[in-house]
This record gives structure tokens, sequence and C-alpha cells, in this order.
């Protein structure tokens, strides 16, 4: 214990004597880790976010496929589909999207029943008259109107239509609501001008949740034209969406392993005419190589241990606590409502320790190769060299 | 032993700190911010949402798991993408059975 002190002391006192390179190695190296760890920690805690409240989303979404895209369905596959044994009802719904071209802002119109329910997550109410609204925080945030405001919008005849804003969206729901105008859904069929025997999809609510998938297999037999997409299939869109092989993963983290890479591979095909002198001028003095390979599996360990806890700590911070406004813009895209949200800290160990794995690891491989050749080769031929 | 001593003093308050970000994360995963996930739970349920409300931009971005598979080309197959979240954001092949089958001359498939 005592000798690897005295080992380490001496690997610190030699990181020192190269001070600017060892922390500015440290610097890059961190901020790769940091980049990683963001990604990391932001798909994560997404995919959390996704399959956390969409446990409770729609069983069965029976959509129309025609001409091989999303088209309206007739209202008459909704008596046929509630006619099938384990359909406990059918509900056709009337949803769609509104372009606002000043702002180029898109908006989500959904149409809701009769039923009313006091939603926890609305400031206000549910809107019951036709000309009544909810809205969600990004409308507010980008075109300000708030409770009791007027939104006005124009159907596809131009013609304006007014209707009154009386609830608007916590800001806790802005993953969910940010862009939603929800309406009472005659009077969105009538701004859509959509026929009476036409609804935008039809979901399906099941007694048995184990008959779910038998269902869906039913609806697209007997229902050639449908696309039944059921509630596993959501879930596992936003499994697969921020997984390993997303296109999130693809864009950022590929270039900072890549940048991670340079870094290693510069590292193991050159060790420094001074670091190659230190090894001699140890060899010369007694030092044998096992020593010199622990010095130098310190000197990995100290840069590469150090590195990876300020990264993973400062990818913490800027995801949990700033909302990762470095990664934002990647998924903001061209949107106008992008939602302000404040993720929950979800972080995947498994994920962790592979990062650690991938860095640490070939970093510590990286600094041993070169200095074991040196080395094992004489002390005088390394000093002459 | 000095600047060792300090070092592993300071490896020490990193891994502390790391333990203890990586403690609150796990407990607040567990808990599950219990209040908002009911309510959101319950906005999901009563207005049948699908997707996440992350990226507006494209049918396919706002609604990946509703939307078709031509959405992603906007107009036509091979069109070049349009939205650079189309880039993060890929649509989802759920509910589409159809297969390219082909038959040779014999009649065998």
């Amino acid at each position: 214990m005592r000798r690897q002190l005295k080992i380490l002391e001496y690997t610190l006192s030699s990181l020192l004597r190269r001070k600017y390179k060892s922390f500015s190695l440290i610097a890059v190296y961190a901020f790769t880790i940091a980049v990683l760890g963001s990604v990391l920690f932001l798909t994560q805690s997404l995919k959390s976010e996704a399959t956390g409240s969409l446990v409770s989303a729609p069983e069965i979404v029976v959509q129309r496929v025609s001409a091989g895209r999303h088209d309206l369905v007739p209202i008459g596959y909704a008596e046929v589909i509630s006619k099938f044994p384990g359909v406990k009802s059918v509900t056709p719904r009337v949803w769609g999207y509104y372009y606002d071209s000043l702002v180029k802002a898109n908006l989500t119109l959904i149409g809701i029943g009769e039923y009313q329910e006091q939603l926890e997550l609305l400031d206000g109410r549910l809107p019951i008259k036709p000309d009544e609204c909810a809205i969600g925080m990004g409308i507010v945030n980008v075109f300000g109107p708030g409770k009791g405001d007027a939104l006005v919008l124009e159907n596809s005849a131009s013609t304006s239509k007014t209707f009154k804003i009386t609830g608007v969206f916590r800001a806790a729901s802005n993953l969910l609501t940010n862009d939603l105008v929800v309406l009472p859904e005659a009077a969105l069929r009538q701004f859509f001008a959509m026929d009476s025997t036409l609804a935008t999809d039809l979901v399906v609510e099941v007694y048995n949740q184990r008959e779910i998938k038998t269902l869906a297999k039913k609806i697209k037999y007997h229902l050639s034209d449908t696309r039944p997409i059921t509630r596993d299939e959501i879930l596992h869109t936003y499994e697969t969406l921020f997984n390993w092989r997303s296109g999130m993963m693809l864009a950022v983290a590929v270039a900072a392993l890549i940048a991670f890479c340079i870094l290693a591979w510069d590292k193991a095909t050159g060790i420094t005419a001074e670091e190659k002198r230190e090894i001699g001028v140890l060899k010369a003095l007694g030092w044998e190589t096992a020593d010199v390979l622990t010095i130098k599996f310190w000197e990995g360990l100290v840069i590469s241990l150090t590195s990876f806890l300020l990264g993973v700590i400062a990818a913490w911070i800027h995801v949990f606590v700033f909302s990762a406004p470095a990664l934002t813009p990647l998924l903001k895209g061209w949107s106008v409502l992008f939602p302000a949200f404040q993720l929950s800290p979800v972080v995947d160990f498994y994920q962790l320790f592979v990062l650690a794995f991938l860095t640490i690891g070939p970093y510590l491989a990286c600094t041993l190769i070169p200095a074991w050749k040196t080395a094992t080769t004489d002390p005088e031929q390394v000093m002459r060299d | 032993m000095v600047k060792s001593t300090l070092y592993l003093i300071c490896s020490g308050i990193l891994i502390l700190s790391l333990s203890m970000l990586l403690l609150f994360s796990h407990f607040s995963q567990a808990t599950g911010d219990t209040e908002n996930l009911a309510g959101k739970r319950q906005l999901v349920s009563y207005l049948g949402l699908t997707d996440l409300s992350l990226c507006s931009e494209a049918r396919y971005t706002r609604h990946p798991s509703q939307a078709d598979l031509f959405s992603a080309f906007q107009d036509f197959p091979g069109s070049f993408e349009h939205f650079p979240t189309g880039s993060m954001i890929s649509p989802s092949p759920a509910g589409f059975f159809s297969r390219v089958r082909v038959s040779s001359q014999s009649g065998s498939e």
C-alpha cells in the first residue's frame, strides 16, 4: 500500500512537470465524456418520460391506410370492430394539424367528446361549448394568449373561427401538451370540414389486456386496409427511438467517440522523447519493467478516472440542472413550438458502466502499450534515441 | 506524500459527489415523481395521447408512433429528408404487414 502511494506520488509529480499537457488532456477527455454522458442521460430520461406517461395510451389505435398513406377511417369500421368478442368500446377520434404560416408553428388540434373530466394538469377547465378551447403552454409562450383570451384559427375555407380559451395545460405537462389545442369534437369536425361518417382514427378498448395483440391481428384480417397500432408498439417506438442505435446517439455520440479514438490513437502511437528519456533514466537507476508499467498504469488511471468523474458530473448538471441546452437544438430542428421541459433525473447504471468501460479501458491500454515497448528496450539505447 | 493524499481526497470528493447524484437519480426514479406522473397519465388516458410533444416540425417527428412510412419522405419515396429532426426520429413501421413477394415463372413463390 505504502509502495503504491509512493508510486502515485511520483506519478503525480511526473504529471505536474507536464502540467499544461496533463490538464489540457484531462479537459479534452472530460469534455468528450461529458458529451457522451449528456446524450446518455438525455435519451434515457426522455425514454423514461415517454414510457412512464404513455402506459395509459390507447390500447389499440386503428388507422386506415390508403395508397400507402394515412387516410380518414369510415365510422362504419367502428361498428364492425365493436362486434368482435373481447372489445369493450370503439371510439372514433377527430384530430389533426394546423400550420401557422406567420410564426411557422405546427399545432395539434384534438377533439374531445361530451364526457368531461377535471384534469390535474389543466389550469382552468376543458372546453364544453363549440367556441371554446384549451391550449398548451407552448402556444401561450409563442402567441401570447392566456386563459379568458380568444384564439382565432382559420379553417379550410379560410374563414376565421374564434375560440375562447377556457384552460391552459400546466408547464409540468409540456412534454405531452405543448402544442395542443383541445376543442369539442363537433366543433373540430366542423373546423376541418370533416364528413360525419369519417374519423381520423379509432381507439379500441379491450376487456383483457392479453388479447390486445390477437384483436389487432383480427382487425387487420377483417379490415385489410387498416393499420392497428397497439400500446406496446407505441411504447416500443419510444424504447427504440432513444436507444444506442437512435439518430441522437449516432449524430452526437459517434462524433464524440471518434474524437476520443483520435485522442487514444495519438497516445498509443506516440510516446514523447521526454517520456522515453524518463523511462530510460528510471531503468538505468535500477527500476524494473513492472515498476515502470505500474507508474504508467497510475498515470493512465489518474487521467482517465479524473476525466470520467468530471465528465459524468458535468453531463448530469448539463442535462438535469440546465435541461441540456447544448443538445436540445438537435431535437428542436425547425420546430417553433419546442417544449421547455425539466427532466427527472434517470440514470441507467448499465449504460454508465459501458461508458466507463469504453473510455477508461482503452485509454489505460493506450498508455501502457507504448510504455511497455519502451521499458523493454535497453535503457542506453532509449536515452541515445 | 502530500500530492498523493491530496489527489486521493479530491478523487474521493468527486466519487462521493457522483455517487450522491446517482443515488438521487435512483430514488427520484423509484418514487417516479408520482404527483405529476399521475396527472400525466390522466392526461394521456383522457385525451388518448399517443406521443410526446417533442418535435412539432413534421408529422413523423410529432407523432412517430402514428406516422405512416411515406411521411418520412413527405411527398414521394427517395426525396431528400426535409427536416433536421428527421435524422433524430425515424418513422415507426408498427402495424404494417405488407410484403414484397417474388413469383418465379414456374409459379412457386
